[in-house]
């Protein structure tokens, strides 16, 4: 891909945000800490996903962790087909299928877990999947013209209804324990050391492919129009665009970046569970692009870490605290933030940094001086 | 009238028995007229007669109850509004209507006829046409020492110019105006109508207006509803002498 | 999977969780009242709302606890008691994040989604603070336990028909308030031009609290029936929130019949599914059917057409 798009400035971030995933995280951190790393990025792919969607298009979906789902348990199924080799499940009364499917009394594999035991078929459902059904949403409410807190509360009830489906339908989704003792990926053990090294790294490429993607999305003249739609929807319709096509693609792309972040999350934690992808994680995959800076996608990913740092951190020695903090969070980006990290970024301390660097122009990013003026409080 | 026999492409809009009705009121009831090719047609009327219903009739903002809008040989009434634009007809919003979170060259490149589908605004390029394009339109819109600002900071006659301007370079056949120097100040409202004069030629334009002084100067030909039929129309001397049209809106 | 009962089974069953449903339908009916006004007049998303609800179950908790312990001779009539006491206890605390909080975002309708999401955070673990992490049950008086014998095969539960009136009369006090009284006069005032109605005189930053006071009490009269189906605990309120929030959507968001009629189908529709199949599978059906509905019909069920 031509990277001619980019600005100074972008090429600069991306640098430093991959000297910092590379190089420093690999260094600094033991292989556990490094793992946790790992775990909180794949959140971030759903999170780039939202600032384009959210943040650029103005459509707030709060069903992101669908999309997570489709990915994750995408993954998990391949994952679990293969540790549920005959050999490997003798023991049970039909060898051959996931152990939970024989605790349910299931005899046979269920159609919809065929396709799973191929690779290479695996990893296009994990993308197509996610799209399509993203697609069905889309269509359906963008060309009736549903949006805003409609679309989101929508959103919110396809999330619900997920949840309760994965976790009622026991015997074909593992329920509420989720798909778990994942063992090999095309016989390569993922639970060594060594291997979730690998995967951290796959996951920071991929991470900042999707980074590039999103880059490149943001700067067209597509970018443009999600922020022109954003705005005023009408005038774009009426200068011959349609805006429901628009509103449809930025959907299923945020829901395909959510799907490679669950589908990376299972690789790296070893399980796929409906607590990841309920309506609770959905809301904090919101939080975590608000805490960013919805109009930022670099923010999107350290807001994403800065998030689940302070829970991990607070919630391993204050636990009834992390909620307390994480909704105080909330209101306080809300109200006092709400350009997040990156606001704070660009008001303070980007100006030093111009000044030592000596970069000149404009940011090319049209939404970020956007921010100041649609989402300032009102006075 | 159109007269009798005339075919309906004679003429470059043909609005036929149009009407909508909204929870049993009827905004637009029955109404037929007929516009030509570079004719500038201007609609007058009392509030709530049904101008503007008109207007979104036409652009597809509003679905009809019956009746028939031709444009060409294209039936308007069974199309999306994207697909209404793309066949050649413009609007302009009453209230200026543009992207205060882009910058004036951005929001004149939007309307750049190029590049509408997904895919289409994925790959668009900013080569020197289009450049150009933004460049010219952005002197006729006196905006030209401003395209790289945000249209936030503009002023309201300015930002009024600049949604003129984003139509100018979509180049419409068929130019809709609802009410273009509505809150303008008296300078501004000169500069307007010099801006409308250079660009209303070669293409037809349908223009709802209040200020009576600039209907008269532009205006070929002039259609006056009334709740939602039409009162009366022709030329401007016409429709200025007849009884009726003084009674319900002039007079006052 | 109806196969195996004939019609006159059906329509006992049909009738039995029917009866059953009516307080799962009261607590629709209540819940989406507050959120319809909430959302509906003033345009504010409350995440919280199920949180709201909650204070009003454990308020009711308490007074049973109170009244068991300290005026046993009056526990026949703590319900009403509790009532009261949750409507005042919700609607306070309404006011009190009205004047905190939502009034800062009133321009922002995703943002106050978001923020009330931090609240209702916060609420819930405030309670878990006070009023430990364990779900409480609610005893009820002896006379609401029974149930009436309408035939040999239908019995209605009593607390059901009590709470149904209580709903019905809340209902009947709201539209009186909202659609005949001055005050609602000011409140849709406020909603439709909050410029024009701040210029005659109406004090809009009173309303608003009040109104937004009033939907946040109802919410905790909605607790109070809530403890009746299900027991109380820090995160009860949340598993509600989703479904009276497509209640209030269903209905479209305007209309107070709109409201009423879609809490009846909805929980109508689940109460009937649960008897023939799970529970989850019930609600995954019944929620299913509403959003495929929405997607269909986005506008809901019972709106006018009028000129965007």
């Amino acid at each position: 891909m031509k990277l001619a798009f980019l600005s100074r400035r972008d090429v600069l971030f991306l640098a430093v945000l991959a000297f910092l995933l590379l190089v420093v995280f690999p260094f600094a951190l033991d292989g556990f800490r490094l793992n946790l790393v790992g775990k909180y990025l794949t959140y971030a792919f759903a999170a780039l996903g939202l600032v384009l969607c959210w943040g650029y298009g103005g459509i707030l979906s709060l069903g992101q962790g669908v999309f997570f789902a489709l990915g994750g348990y995408g993954m998990a199924m391949y994952l679990k087909l293969e540790a549920s080799s005959v050999e490997n499940t003798k023991i049970q009364s039909t060898p051959g299928i996931p152990d939970f499917m024989d605790w349910n009394q299931i005899t046979e594999l269920p159609y919809f877990w065929q396709p799973f035991h191929s690779f290479p078929l695996t990893l296009i459902l994990i993308l197509v999947v996610p799209a399509l059904f993203a697609f069905v949403i889309g269509a359906a409410m963008f060309k009736r013209r549903v949006s805003g807190v409609y679309f989101a509360i929508i959103t919110q009830a396809i999330a619900a209804i997920m949840t309760i489906l994965i976790i009622g339908q026991q015997g074909y989704t593992g329920g509420v324990n989720g798909i778990t003792d994942l063992r090999t990926l095309h016989g390569w053990d993922i639970r060594t050391d060594s291997a979730k090294f690998i995967l951290y790294f796959v996951n920071a490429v991929l991470l900042l492919g999707v980074i590039l993607i999103a880059m490149f999305v943001r700067d067209s003249k597509l970018g443009r129009i999600l922020v022109a739609m954003r705005d005023k929807e009408d005038r774009v319709r009426f200068s011959g665009y349609s805006v429901a096509n628009f509103q449809i693609f930025v959907f299923c792309l945020a829901g395909v970046f959510a799907a490679i972040g669950g589908a990376m999350f299972t690789l790296q934690v070893g399980f796929m569970s409906p607590s990841l992808t309920g309506i609770v994680p959905s809301i904090e995959m919101v939080i975590y692009t608000a805490v960013g800076g919805r109009f930022s996608l670099f923010g999107a990913v350290y807001g994403t870490l800065a998030v689940s740092f302070a829970r991990t951190s607070l919630s391993e020695s204050f636990p009834q605290l992390w909620l307390l903090g994480l909704g105080a969070l909330f209101i306080a980006t809300v109200l006092f933030f709400p350009n997040g990290l990156a606001g704070i970024w660009r008001d303070y301390v980007q100006p030093t940094v111009d000044r030592v660097l000596k970069l000149r122009g404009k940011p090319s990013d049209p939404a970020w001086e956007a921010g100041k003026s649609s989402t300032a409080p009102a006075e | 009238m159109p007269p009798i026999g005339a075919q309906p492409k004679d003429y470059l809009l043909s609005v036929e028995g149009l009407t909508v009705s909204f929870d049993g009121f009827r905004a637009v009831n029955d109404l037929s007229f007929y516009v030509d090719e570079n004719e500038i047609r201007v609609i007058i009327g009392p509030n709530g007669a049904g101008k503007t219903t008109v207007l979104d009739l036409i652009c597809g903002k509003t679905a009809a109850s019956s009746g028939s809008i031709r444009f060409r040989d294209k039936e308007l009434t069974k199309m999306s509004e994207s697909q209404i634009v793309l066949a050649g007809v413009g609007r302009k919003f009453q209230t200026p209507s543009i992207y205060d979170d882009l910058t004036i060259f951005e929001n004149l490149e939007i309307s750049y006829p190029k590049g509408r589908s997904v895919w289409g605004a994925l790959t668009f390029k900013r080569d020197q046409a289009v450049k150009d394009r933004v460049q010219e339109v952005a002197e006729i819109i006196f905006l030209k020492d401003r395209l790289h600002d945000n249209a936030a900071f503009l002023s309201h006659g300015q930002k009024q110019w600049l949604e003129i301007g984003m139509l100018l370079i979509q180049d419409p056949e068929l130019l809709m105006l609802d009410e273009p120097v509505a809150g303008m100040s008296v300078s501004e409202r000169i500069k307007t109508a010099e801006l409308l004069n250079t660009i209303i030629k070669n293409r037809s334009v349908l223009v709802i207006e209040h200020d009576m002084k600039f209907v008269e100067d532009i205006a070929h030909k002039v259609t006056v509803l009334h709740q939602g039929k039409i009162l009366s129309e022709g030329s401007m001397e016409k429709v200025k002498n007849d009884p009726k049209v003084v009674e319900v809106y002039l007079g006052h | 999977m109806f196969g195996d009962y004939s019609l006159g089974d059906l329509g006992s069953i049909f009738a039995m969780q029917g009866f059953a449903g009516l307080i799962l339908f009261s607590v629709y009916v209540l819940m989406a009242l507050g959120l319809a006004i909430i959302f509906g007049q003033m345009g504010v998303i409350n995440m919280a709302h199920g949180e709201f609800m909650i204070l009003g179950a454990y308020m009711t908790w308490l007074c049973s606890e109170f009244f068991a312990a300290y005026l046993p001779s009056l526990f026949g009539i703590y319900f009403f008691v509790a009532m009261a006491l949750a409507f005042v206890a919700s609607g306070s605390l309404g006011m009190l994040v009205e004047w905190a909080l939502i009034k800062r975002l009133y321009k922002r309708p995703l943002d106050t989604l978001l923020a009330t999401w931090g609240l209702s955070l916060i609420l819930q673990q405030a309670y878990r603070s006070i009023f430990g992490p364990r779900e409480v049950g609610v005893n009820l008086p002896d006379w609401m336990l029974g149930s009436l014998q309408v035939t040999d095969s239908i019995e209605v539960p009593i607390n059901g028909l009590l709470v149904m009136a209580l709903t019905i009369l809340i209902t009947i006090a709201v539209y009186l308030l909202i659609f005949r009284s001055r005050w609602g006069q000011q409140v849709r005032a406020v909603v439709q031009n909050r410029v024009m109605a701040g210029a005659v005189g109406i004090d809009t930053e009173k309303v608003d609290r009040l109104t937004f006071g009033l939907g946040c009490g109802i919410a905790g009269i909605a607790g109070s029936a809530f403890t009746m189906i299900g027991s109380t605990g820090p995160t009860s309120g949340q598993l509600y929130i989703v479904d009276t929030f497509l209640v209030v959507v269903f209905g479209g968001a305007a209309s107070l019949f709109g409201t009423i009629a879609s809490a009846f189908t909805i929980s109508q529709t689940q109460s009937t599914l649960e008897f023939f199949l799970s529970g989850s599978m019930a609600k995954v059906i019944t929620l299913l059917a509403v959003v495929a509905i929405l997607m269909l019909r986005p506008q809901g069920l019972f709106t006018l057409k009028v000129r965007r």
